[in-house]
């Protein structure tokens, strides 16, 4: 079971010194947010991806790789990577560079983003928001799978011997979490593929978020990539601890009544009783959190919310302090002592170099020469198999 | 006739805001009526209240943020196990209230196909007559209902007027007969996917999801390209 934070990279108002950070601020305070994830303990951090104010973070492998620089244990992943307007060449070229960089120590989730402008600034079109979702999955599939693609889809210009490089780390291609609210069609494409799906978990109940969740276990099973307790589920959380209850809803207050999305909308109350979020006394974050798992089953991987809404970062590092020093530890203790011995380990490039090569060694692909012509053709490795060869004259 | 064994589930929503409340007291007169109709003729109905007046702050929540909270959870429940509604407003500045419309706004698309309902509204004059017909049969158009064809419109002039209770009369008996006959019953059997749903809509009842779509064979590795040319 992994434990870590997701941040949206939002730069808000902080509504107690009504102060908002700089760009530079707010990235600099994400860099010291994850490098104390791993100091507290966390195993997990993930960053959003946006293309417009008041977000940073448009450009998540460079934030990540390093992050990757500065840690040791932490796995860095995204929350989401958006599979709509990238270009999936792109996403399997930059996701890849990452994984060598964090010498595996990273995946990716991918969604198809909330914001609709952003579609056109990318020659993209809303309304196919989810047909383009799917195929462009399909075809990083293949990317990091096959070291030559031939291609034709709906969206993106056709493909003709085709290799994406590098070729992903020990030619393990990075752990891929589908990230879906509502959508059936999400979670039966992780399920086809054997992927993690991924449930956002923060403004609908544990019951809403478990419709798809089961959907998804039954499908894992029937494409026969394990049981339904082998399947990977991830889902997200957001919660606001202090030492006393009444302190958590004290100070929470202020950055709930305001937050970007629900703010001036439900209180924090109905907010609190109505979704996953929770305010209050380490016991009563680990008793909330508790209560997903007596819903979903076992799980691999539980996200917080935790840098949100104009919190300065002093307040995030000290909730760190006390999810890393005083949550996770029970929540590890809790969860080791109900997990079911059948349910799926959580995903790392270690388990899944095990899977494919078992104790043998992993494939290093070394490229041949450039033959000149700026294309690489058949068998751009050395242990590719061999083009067509015919007899020289 | 279909002489049910299980009461008629009647929903009344009334959207009045005073207490006592005009609007409130149309819509009990017409579910009173309708209760007394079936008795005649040999069923019984059982009536839940949704009094938006008490739903007042979870409905603008609901319209801001998507947040439903419990009373509307229950409301929303109510309304999808109903087998007949009874929906009352009061008429503000030419208009269903606010509060009466913005209910509606917030119910899943799906939730209230093929049932029948009877349009009631109260106003202080009755120059605001037409509202019922020209405002609110409209937006329950948009949501597919079945909609009897008395309007029952009190404005304050109405009140002591036999005419008024002829009307309720027509209404009641219009709904009773549609609730017998299991229009909505049947529509909802027979031809509830030809209507457009998402995944968790109908309050979150509505959870088949079809495997064979396009999109799904895209999910699972086919291909959104039409065929070049007809096979």
């Amino acid at each position: 079971m992994q434990f870590g934070i997701f941040s949206v990279s939002d730069i808000t108002r902080d509504p107690i010194s009504g102060e908002t950070p700089s760009e530079a601020e707010r990235i600099e305070a994400i860099v010291k947010i994850a490098v104390k994830a791993e100091e507290v303990g966390l195993d997990v951090f993930a960053i959003g991806e946006h293309h417009n104010p008041p977000f940073f973070s448009s450009s998540p492998t460079t934030l990540l790789a390093h992050i990757a620089a500065l840690t040791e244990r932490l796995i860095l992943t995204t929350a989401t990577t958006l599979i709509t307007t990238n270009d999936p060449v792109r996403i399997a070229e930059e996701y890849a560079m990452l994984q060598h960089l964090a010498k595996g120590r990273m995946d990716l989730m991918l969604g198809r983003g909330n914001t609709a402008p952003v579609y056109p600034w990318f020659g993209q079109d809303i309304r196919q928001g989810l047909p383009l979702a799917l195929e462009h999955y399909n075809l990083l599939h293949r990317l990091w799978r096959e070291d030559v693609v031939d291609w034709e889809g709906q969206f993106r210009t056709p493909l003709q011997g085709f290799t994406s490089t590098p070729r992903p780390l020990d030619d393990v291609p990075p752990f891929v979490w589908h990230g879906s609210i509502r959508t059936p069609e999400i979670a039966e494409q992780a399920a086809f593929y054997g992927n993690g799906y991924f449930a956002n978990h923060i403004f609908w109940p544990t019951s809403h978020s478990k419709r798809l969740i089961d959907f998804y276990r039954q499908r894992f099973e029937h494409y026969g990539h394990g049981t339904r307790k082998q399947a990977v589920v991830g889902i997200g959380g957001q919660a606001y601890i202090a030492k006393r209850s009444q302190d958590a809803v004290k100070e929470f207050r202020p950055y709930f009544d305001e937050a970007p999305v629900y703010g001036h909308g439900p209180t924090l109350e109905e907010f609190t009783q109505g979704t996953p979020l929770s305010v209050g006394s380490p016991q009563e974050v680990i008793d909330k959190t508790l209560t997903f798992h007596d819903a979903l089953g076992d799980y691999q991987r539980q996200m917080f919310l935790i840098d949100h809404a104009g919190m300065p970062l002093g307040m995030v590092l000290d909730q760190l302090e006390l999810l890393g020093g005083e949550v996770v530890p029970v929540l590890r203790k809790e969860l080791a002592a109900r997990r079911d011995p059948e349910s799926a380990e959580a995903p790392t490039h270690a388990g899944l170099v095990k899977a494919k090569y078992g104790d043998g060694p992993a494939r290093q692909p070394r490229p041949n020469a450039n033959r000149g012509d700026n294309v690489t053709g058949a068998s751009p490795y050395q242990d590719s198999e061999p083009a067509a060869e015919y007899p020289e004259i | 006739m279909n002489t049910p064994k299980e009461p008629f589930r009647l929903a009344v929503v009334s959207a009045g805001t005073s207490d006592p409340s005009s609007t409130r007291m149309l819509a009990d007169r017409i579910a009173s009526r309708i209760g007394a109709l079936a008795q005649e003729r040999g069923g019984a109905v059982a009536v839940d209240v949704v009094d938006l007046r008490g739903l007042a702050t979870e409905i603008t929540t609901a319209i801001v943020s998507q947040h439903m909270g419990p009373k509307m959870t229950r409301a929303i429940e109510v309304l999808g196990r109903a087998d007949g509604i009874v929906a009352s407003a009061p008429v503000y500045k030419a208009a269903p209230s606010g509060l009466f419309s913005s209910f509606f706004h917030v119910l899943d698309n799906d939730l209230l196909i093929a049932k029948p309902v009877i349009l009631a509204a109260t106003a202080g004059t009755a120059r605001h007559a037409l509202v019922v017909d020209e405002q609110m049969r409209s937006l329950f158009a948009y949501l597919r209902t079945m909609t009897v064809p008395t309007s029952v419109f009190a404005a304050t002039e109405d009140w002591n007027a036999s005419e008024l209770g002829e009307r309720i009369g027509r209404a009641a008996i219009e709904l009773l007969l549609l609730m017998e006959s299991g229009f909505a019953e049947q529509v909802r059997s027979e031809s509830w996917k030809s209507y457009q749903h998402e995944f968790g809509s109908a309050g979150g009842t509505e959870l088949d999801i079809d495997l064979s779509s396009d999109l799904m064979r895209l999910a699972t590795g086919g291909s959104a390209l039409k065929p070049k040319r007809p096979e």
